[in-house]
């Protein structure tokens, strides 16, 4: 069993690049907006199936995906506009309801327009398996594992060089500062949203390419969130970090103790970082006054 | 708003829920008719009400933690199932008679809510959400695969028909006396905490924790107290869920399950004893319309696959919180107030 170990290790540290990749797509929108977005995973699924269903008109992939990632960005424009909008100023249970009703308002379409049989991608990814001893490394985790570092790798430069990205690190600041400051926060909301319907396109694709397109590709999503927690809510390494520290554990104690436990591990997590760090590891401490 | 000349002479007529004679007279005659539906109502009817029932006392519970309370709970279908188990179990492997399993069940399911109200005291908000969510997904799992000879695992665990004496309630018809008493019992229970002393302990919390610290409220007390009762009445609802069942499985009490409590609470109104049971009422017959409607809407697009009477159902809920929130954020309760200033008013409502 011991063996094994570094097997888990790899296998979690893949896994957890997903995580991570979801993680990010939940702490952008909450540094700019403050909201959490319930509907990630929903989100993800309907990203992954537009994408299956470019391909299966008969678009190349990266194509596909870029057209795809368009349409996710038009989707989270749209929430944006018509959902979170006038939720502004209203209290956490509202903006918490939203999103969650959000969530159920795309399983209903995804299962109306694509049924509940699960889809399958191509495969598209070059490469294959790589063995090096007793160790496996899935090529197409590995291709995960890469994008999401590139994305981590561009977000991180986003922020700290573009104008847009400055602006949004305002806007995460202080709404009211930045407004003064002639940054519009609603753009900046709306652009949010815009790239986390993006980044869900990129998650559905490889999610799909690991699992089937089907409803439970949503409850993935779910399980980020205590990657989200772990890091930290406005820290984007944290997010990474968390993710392949919730990836690595959930293999971790999957392996070791029991195949079932890899479903409530994220949850454990979750449940321990909130109880004994609240802010996770690099958020930021609330001091609250009346 | 009072209609005119009906006054409070006595602290007993300014604490007094109903008011007016013609007040009671609606009372009675209600329950009455109430209680005398089943006779003519059909079975599927029957169904559909006693499911309404059994979900009013679960929102009762949710309603007071996470309406009067503030504290956000995703968690409340787990703890439903904490209490449809526990009756289940003692009833069918204990051999207890179902009427102590009721209560035993609220009992348990409140102290397992108490160990899941422990984040409340160091979170609130969102962070609070997540770790209900937490619970969500672990309880069922433990009920899963811990000690699967006694719960019956991913099988389902299957309940023993109540009986009182000779009669086997066995039926809609015969539930309903069993469920409809206990909706009634918990809504009055529940119309009354929240204006005793701790309801108003509770409201305070809500309005600001911090400042309710300062006054003298017991936080550590309060919230899981409140986490107790909430989850008492989710037992409550879960024992006669699984009564009502017969056959107990985690897959009824999923994390969609809890939404639709907490959707049903908001679109009633937050904070609103009477709100709770607007909001079943609304979700519940909104649920029974996507059922109805899904062959037609079928029909009319016969592109859509089969997937169409899985799919209206969380559309409809969807939409429909979307556009309470949207549009109506007091919810059901806040319409229902406006219609009595009306009518009491009415004709000259100046």
């Amino acid at each position: 069993m011991l063996r094994l170990i570094p097997q888990f290790l790899i296998n979690g540290i893949m896994v957890g690049g997903i995580y991570a990749l979801i993680a990010l797509g939940l702490v952008m929108i909450y540094k700019s907006t403050r909201i959490f977005n319930f509907a990630v995973g929903d989100l993800i699924m309907v990203g992954g199936f537009i994408a299956w269903e470019f391909m299966n008109a008969g678009a190349p992939p990266l194509l596909a995906i870029i057209l795809a990632i368009g349409v996710g960005a038009m989707i989270g424009l749209f929430i944006e506009r018509f959902t979170l909008r006038p939720m502004i100023g209203q209290p956490v249970l509202a903006a918490i309801m939203v999103t969650l009703a959000i969530s159920y308002l795309l399983k209903g379409i995804t299962l109306l327009i694509w049924g509940g049989h699960p889809k399958i991608f191509p495969r598209f990814l070059p490469g294959k398996v790589i063995r090096m001893g007793t160790l496996f490394l899935s090529n197409e985790l590995l291709w995960t594992f890469a994008a999401t570092l590139l994305a981590f790798a561009l977000l991180a430069l986003f922020y700290k060089f573009s104008k847009v990205g400055l602006d949004m690190r305002a806007t995460a600041e202080d709404h009211q500062l930045a407004q003064a400051r002639g940054i519009s926060v609603r753009r900046i909301f709306a652009i949010s949203w815009a790239f986390a319907g993006m980044t869900a396109v990129v998650g559905g694709v490889f999610l799909g390419l690991k699992l089937s397109l089907n409803l439970p590709l949503a409850d993935v999503g779910l399980k980020s969130f205590a990657a989200v927690i772990f890091g930290g809510l406005e820290s984007i390494p944290g997010a990474l970090l968390g993710g392949l520290a919730v990836g690595i554990l959930e293999d971790l104690m999957g392996g070791l103790i029991d195949p079932s436990m890899k479903e409530i591990t994220a949850y454990i997590v979750l449940l321990g970082v909130l109880v004994f760090r609240t802010e996770g590891l690099f958020g930021l401490k609330r001091i609250e006054r009346i | 708003m009072r209609p005119s000349g009906v006054f409070d002479e006595r602290y007993e007529d300014d604490i007094a829920i109903i008011r007016t004679k013609a007040h009671w007279g609606i009372l009675v005659v209600g329950l009455v008719l109430l209680f005398l539906m089943p006779l003519v109502a059909s079975n599927r009817l029957l169904n559909l009400v006693n499911h309404i029932g059994i979900a009013i006392v679960v929102c009762h519970g949710l309603s007071i933690l996470t309406g009067f309370t503030g504290q956000i709970s995703v968690g409340q279908a787990a703890f439903m199932a904490v209490g449809a188990y526990t009756s289940g179990i003692l009833t069918a492997k204990a051999g207890l008679p179902f009427w102590a399993t009721i209560p035993l069940a609220g009992l348990v399911s409140g102290l397992v809510g108490l160990v899941f109200g422990l984040p409340s005291l160091r979170v609130k908000g969102f962070y609070l959400a997540l770790a209900t969510l937490a619970a969500q997904f672990i309880i069922p799992w433990l009920i899963n695969h811990v000690r699967v000879d006694i719960t019956g695992g991913v099988f389902s665990l299957v309940v023993p028909a109540p009986k009182v004496g000779n009669i086997v309630l066995n039926t809609q018809f015969k539930m309903f006396y069993l469920i409809m008493p206990i909706a009634l019992l918990m809504t009055f229970f529940a119309r009354n905490l929240v204006r005793s002393g701790i309801g108003r302990a509770f409201i305070a919390i809500r309005d600001n924790d911090l400042a309710a610290e300062v006054m003298g409220i017991n936080l550590f007390r309060y919230k899981l107290l409140s986490f107790f009762i909430c989850s008492f009445f989710a037992g409550v609802g879960g024992a006669l869920w699984g009564f009502w069942m017969r056959a107990i499985n985690t897959d009824h009490f999923t994390l969609m399950e809890s939404v639709w409590y907490l959707g049903m609470i908001i679109v009633g109104g937050m904070g609103s004893t009477v709100g709770a049971v607007f909001g079943t009422i609304f979700f519940r017959l909104l649920d029974e319309v996507a059922r109805e409607f899904a062959p037609l809407f079928g029909a009319v697009f016969p592109g859509l696959g089969a997937g169409v009477a899985l799919a209206l159902s969380p559309i409809f809920f969807g939409l429909g919180i979307l556009l309470f929130l949207i549009l109506e954020p007091r919810g059901l309760a806040h319409r229902w107030e406006i219609f009595k200033s009306y009518y009491r008013l009415w004709p000259f409502s100046y």
